[in-house]
This record gives C-alpha cells, structure tokens and sequence, in this order.
C-alpha cells in the first residue's frame, strides 16, 4: 500500500501547486483589474421598478441597488417590483430567489389629493421622492398623475389626511 | 372585356375560406332613411379622438363638421344629417367592443338639410397636392377598409418616400363581407373617379385596381369604367381568392412582388394602399362636396332576416340598422362589427356605425371545436401565416410571458389574420394569444418609459437637494466668518447706539 500512496504523491502535489498557483493568479487579477461595481449597480438599479417608494428601507430604488451590490442587502425587499423583479435580480446575480418579503399591491396607483380638504402645507410635496407633487405655501396641492409612482410616501405626512391612493386609469 | 392576370407575386401561406357572400349580394345597394337618432363618436379614425365644435341645444346641418381633428392621426368627424345636439357623452362605440366612449348625439329633424355652398365641385387639378391633401383632411376622409386610417395623413407618407404607385384595395378577402363587392358593381365610376384624384394627390402615374377573382360582377363593372374613362394611368388587376390577399401588406406583395419590410409600411415598398371605399368616398367629397356622413355596410350572417349591402349614415346604430334591413332571426346569439377573421364581437347592439364598420355579422351559436389540446408541433401554422412567421414558437414564449424572444420571433409582425387558429389540429386560440402578448408587449414598454421617467425625476431631486444642503452649508460658514471677524465691531456699535453716540465714524 505504501508503495501506491508514493506513486501518487507526485501527482497529488502537482494537482495542488497547479490550483494553488491559479488560485493566486486569480486572486491578484481580480485586485488588478478594477471592481466595475458601478456598472452593476446600473444593471440592478435598471431591473427595479423605479417607484423610488422608500419600501425596501433604502431611500430610493438607486440607494437600494447600490446596497444590494455593496452592502449584501437582501434581493426580496421590494414589493412593487414582485416576484419578477426578485427573479430578475437572482438571475443577474446569480443569488437564490427567496419569497417576498411583504404583500405586493397588484394595479398601478397614482395618489389623488382631495382639493376640498388641503390646506397647503407642503409636507406631501416634501416627500414626494420624484416631485410629482406641485404646490405653494397655504395654497391647495395636487398631484401630477402622470409622474406619480405610487410609493405612498406622501400619505403619512398628510396631517388633515387627504390623500388617497386610486387605480391609475 | 375582363381583367387580365399577370406577373403578380406569390402570397406564402393563406387559406381558401368558404365564402358566403351570394346572400348580401343577391340585391342591389339599398339606402336606409335617416334614423331618429344619430350617435357619432368622437374617435373613428386611428389617432385621438377629435375635439367637439359644438354645444347641447346647437342647430347643426348634413356635412357641419362638429368635431375637428386633434393631432396628426385624428380627422373631423361631421354631422350625417340636420338636427339639434342633444348630449355629448359617452355611448356604447364598437372600437371598445360595446363599451362607453365619447360621442356626439343629435336628434334628427327629418329635413336633412345640408349646409349652404356645398354643391360646387372643386377642380382638383388646378389645386396644389399640398392643398388637395388638406381638403381631403378637412373632408374626414379615412381607410374605409376597416383600420380607419386618415387618408391626408398617408398620402402625407408619399412625401417622404419614393412612391411609384397607387394600389386600390377591392380584394375583401373576409368570406362574409361584400360592401366593397357591391359599391363596385353600382358605384365603379365613383371609384374610378376617386382613383384619379388620389393619383394627383400623389403625383404618381400607376395606379392598379385590385380585384378578388371571386367578384366577376364587380371586375366587369370596373373594366366598364376604366373603358368609359380611357385614363392609361389605371390597370385592374385579378388576384386570387385566398385570405388573406386584401391585407395591406400582402396586397403589395401580390401586386408588385415586393415585400414590405418588417416593421415598416407599403411606401417602403413604394406603394400606397387604399381602399375602393375610400376612393369612392374621395370623389364624393370632391366633386358631389358631400364629406364622409355615410359608407356602405353589409348586414349579413344567419342571425338576420334578410342580409343585403345598405347605405348607411355614419352613427345609425346598429340595433336601427338590422331592424331596418329586417331584423334577427330566432338564431342571432353573436354581434360582430367587422368580419368573421378580424372583427370584433359587441356586447351590445346599440353601438353606432362609424367611417370603420365595414360589416354587421349576427352568428348564431358557433360549432364546438372541442377541447384545447396541447401543442403538438405539427407546424401547419407555420405553412399558412402569410407573414412566414413560426405560430408554435410564438405561442411557446407567449405562455412563457418572454418578451425578448417574443420579439425576436416577429410577434409585432402579426396580422392577426386568424389562418393559425382555423388550421390547428390541437385548437387552441393562437391569435387571442398573440393579441394578449402584444398588449403585454406595449404594458412592459409603458412600465419601462415610465420608470425611465421617475429614475431621471428622482435622481434631478436627490440632486437638487443635494445643492440646496450645499449652499445652506456655505452660507452659514459665511455668517459665522462675517460674525467672528466683525462680532466686537458689532457689539462696540450697539453700545455705543444705545450710549446715544454716532456710529464709529471709521467703518
């Protein structure tokens, strides 16, 4: 037996050099060449819905793709986006798709101020995260619909409650 | 003296469809009276839906235009006969299958009286092609053959590409309609006549009348014209009966042996398509001055008493028109505004009749085909699609929601023509599939136009404020700069204020 183990060493040994010297040749490439994680941060910004709705706990669709890449945030954190957009996201990344995180609103919604009860306080506007809220101090608000993402952000700064989410048409 | 054919161009695919025509065509053009009520909507033609021009209670005239055109691919909408306004509101329209759209109803005051100048006719030969092109526009002139496209806006095309030549649609391929068949056998001058001023409108010398080889009564008519009018400019043309050759860019094919490239149009192809409709209603504009208030329409199929080609005014509804030719037998169970291939089924007869709707087909209820099997690539879809594509395929990446190979497969190229469905051993409804993936296609298209819109929004906002927080910063540094560098100045002067003494004369 110990004469077959020895006849093997000298293959075993070349196997092992072989992997360890690619191993540090990729190593070192990979310090070499720059990380182009900017493009793929655009590759995934692109796969997102670009409600910019703040769900996914970053500030912005950008934000949360530049976390995915950077900071290994989790693929299912944005309902808008579905069960799509995690594939989409998976297959990019080469990452496991996982079940959504939080229950996705089917339609596209705009939200719709009610004119008769804004009193012009500008909070929605300020949080509208693509400004498709237009308004003055003390005079009535509304919404663009056509720039309207949905996100909902502007409904819980409201404080006379007047705005609503409907159906886009 | 009948039509020759001659080097025409081979079609791919197609197929023989059982005709059922001889019953419409059996009596002549019969011209229903002007209805109680008439209902026109607002959006006949391909683009937007035009503006109304009048107000409720108003006093309009037969030919008033009472809704102008609104964008390039819109046209006037005219009033078909005198009466008073009575609502602009939505009504049941067939573009919508039955449901509301906006429309202009007037209720006739049984005089029919048209408005004051019309009467003259234009000599279109002394008009520019510029102008002529305008008053075919202001006429509410559109493609008669059943996509409603403005006449104007397509002569309009001939501008910006070589164009050789005028092509006139008389093929109606569908196996029930026949409005074309029979407005060539009674009005071949009118068509003719129209022919002639679409050629000067294009300023091409070629002009071919293409015929269906199943319409013998029409082709002689025509040649009789053609023979009455000696122009050398126009040729009728005999194509085969197969569906579907009255499709416009299989009509080219046929005709010229050219192929219209995909995605693009009969002009890249050097052509114009119109059909005789269209012509005939051109002439009439032009030299009877009457603009389009009314089309011919076949009301045919075994749900009506009696199936006959009718002269109808533009938004008679449908329900006045069948009771008109006679009404529904016992066996009507399906309304369907167009032919049995590519029209649309109505959930409601009260839609109106529009510059479109070539044909009110009333089925009874259809033979079961049986269940949906699965595909078994038998590839007979693929030997009948005139536009060569691979049905299977499509189907394939349609359930598979894949919209690259969707596309990539030529799914946009489709005519929705129906040859697929018919010839499929499995039955399954491959147009409705393709129809559904195209609307699915135009979705994915506006979600992406839209997200491309609120990223540049969202990121021109986190700029923004990036800039205001920036500035804020300056400015405050400045403050503290200015206050440290003039702060006991500042106080020295209030003091000395406050003491009653002048400011320090030095600063």
């Amino acid at each position: 037996m110990a004469t077959g183990a020895d006849a093997l060493l000298p293959g075993i040994l070349a196997i092992t050099l072989l992997a360890a010297g690619l191993g540090l040749a990729l190593a070192l490439i990979a310090r070499r060449v720059p990380a182009r994680e900017s493009k793929l941060v655009d590759d995934i910004d692109e796969l997102l819905p670009q409600t910019q709705c703040a769900q996914c706990g970053f500030p912005g669709c950008r934000p949360y793709a530049e976390a995915i890449v950077s900071r290994g945030a989790a693929i299912n954190l944005c309902p808008p986006g579905g069960e799509t957009t995690v594939r989409r996201l998976a297959e990019r990344l080469g990452r496991d798709v996982l079940p959504l995180e939080a229950a996705i609103s089917p339609a596209r919604q705009v939200a719709v101020i009610d004119e008769s009860r804004c009193i012009g306080c500008l909070h929605c506007r300020k949080a509208c995260p693509v400004d498709a809220i237009v308004g003055a101090f003390n005079y009535v608000h509304t919404v663009i619909e056509a720039e309207c993402t949905g996100c909902e952000l502007c409904i819980a700064p409201c404080p006379v409650d007047c705005i609503d989410l409907r159906p886009d048409k | 003296m009948t039509a020759p054919t001659y080097d025409l161009g081979s079609l791919h695919g197609g197929l023989r469809l059982d005709a059922n025509k001889q019953s419409a065509t059996a009596s002549g053009l019969a011209t229903m009276p002007v209805p109680d009520q008439i209902v026109l909507p607002l959006a006949q033609h391909a683009g937007d839906p035009a503006d109304p021009m009048v107000g409720i209670g108003e006093r309009v005239l037969k030919g008033q235009m009472i809704a102008a055109g609104a964008g390039a691919l819109s046209a006037p909408v005219h009033a078909s006969t005198s009466g008073r306004i009575v609502a602009v509101e939505p009504w049941p329209i067939a573009r919508r299958h039955g449901e509301p759209g906006p429309c202009i109803v007037i209720e006739s005051d049984g005089e029919d009286r048209g408005v004051a100048g019309s009467g003259d006719t234009i000599d279109y030969d002394a008009l520019e092609r510029k102008e002529l092109i305008a008053l075919l526009l202001e006429g509410g002139i559109v493609g008669l053959g059943g996509a409603a496209f403005p006449t104007a806006q397509k002569l309009s095309q001939a501008r910006s590409a070589p164009i050789d030549m005028l092509i006139l649609n008389g093929v109606e391929c569908e196996p029930w309609i026949s409005c074309d068949d029979m407005l060539m056998r009674e009005r071949a001058d009118r068509v003719v006549g129209g022919a002639r001023i679409l050629l000067a409108a294009l300023a091409v010398d070629r002009c071919y009348i293409a015929v269906e080889s199943d319409k013998p009564a029409a082709l002689e008519k025509l040649a009789d014209a053609l023979g009455a009018v000696g122009d050398e400019r126009l040729t009728l043309k005999q194509v085969p009966t197969i569906y579907p050759s009255g499709a416009e860019d299989q009509l080219v094919q046929l005709v010229t042996n050219r192929e219209v490239p995909t995605g693009g149009l009969p002009t890249d192809a050097g052509c114009i398509v119109q059909n005789v409709g269209t012509a005939a209603a051109v002439y009439d504009w032009i030299h009877l001055r009457e603009p389009l208030i009314s089309r011919v329409t076949t009301v045919t199929g075994p749900g009506v008493k009696r199936p006959m080609n009718v002269v109808t005014r533009l938004g008679t509804t449908v329900a006045d028109l069948v009771a008109y030719t006679g009404g529904y037998t016992d066996r009507a169970r399906i309304l369907v505004v167009g032919g049995s291939m590519t029209g649309r089924s109505m959930s409601t007869d009260r839609v109106p009749v529009v510059k479109a709707s070539n044909c009110i087909l009333v089925l009874d209820e259809p033979a079961s085909r049986g269940p949906v099997l699965p595909c078994i690539r038998c590839g007979e879809c693929a030997e009948v699609c005139p536009i060569q594509l691979l049905p299977q395929q499509l189907l394939w990446y349609g359930n598979a929601d894949d919209e690259t190979r969707l596309r990539e497969y030529g799914l946009t190229d489709c005519i929705e023509c129906g040859c697929c469905d018919l010839v499929c051993p499995s039955h399954i409804p491959l147009t409705s599939t393709f129809r559904f993936a195209k609307g699915r296609i135009r979705e994915l298209e506006d979600e992406k136009a839209r997200a491309e819109r609120a990223r540049r929004r969202f990121e021109a906002r986190r700029d923004r404020l990036g800039r205001e927080a920036k500035e804020r910063t300056r400015e405050i540094e400045q403050q503290k700069a200015r206050a440290k560098s003039q702060g006991k100045d500042a106080i020295a002067d209030i003091m000395r204020r406050k003491r009653g003494e002048p400011k320090d004369p030095e600063r």
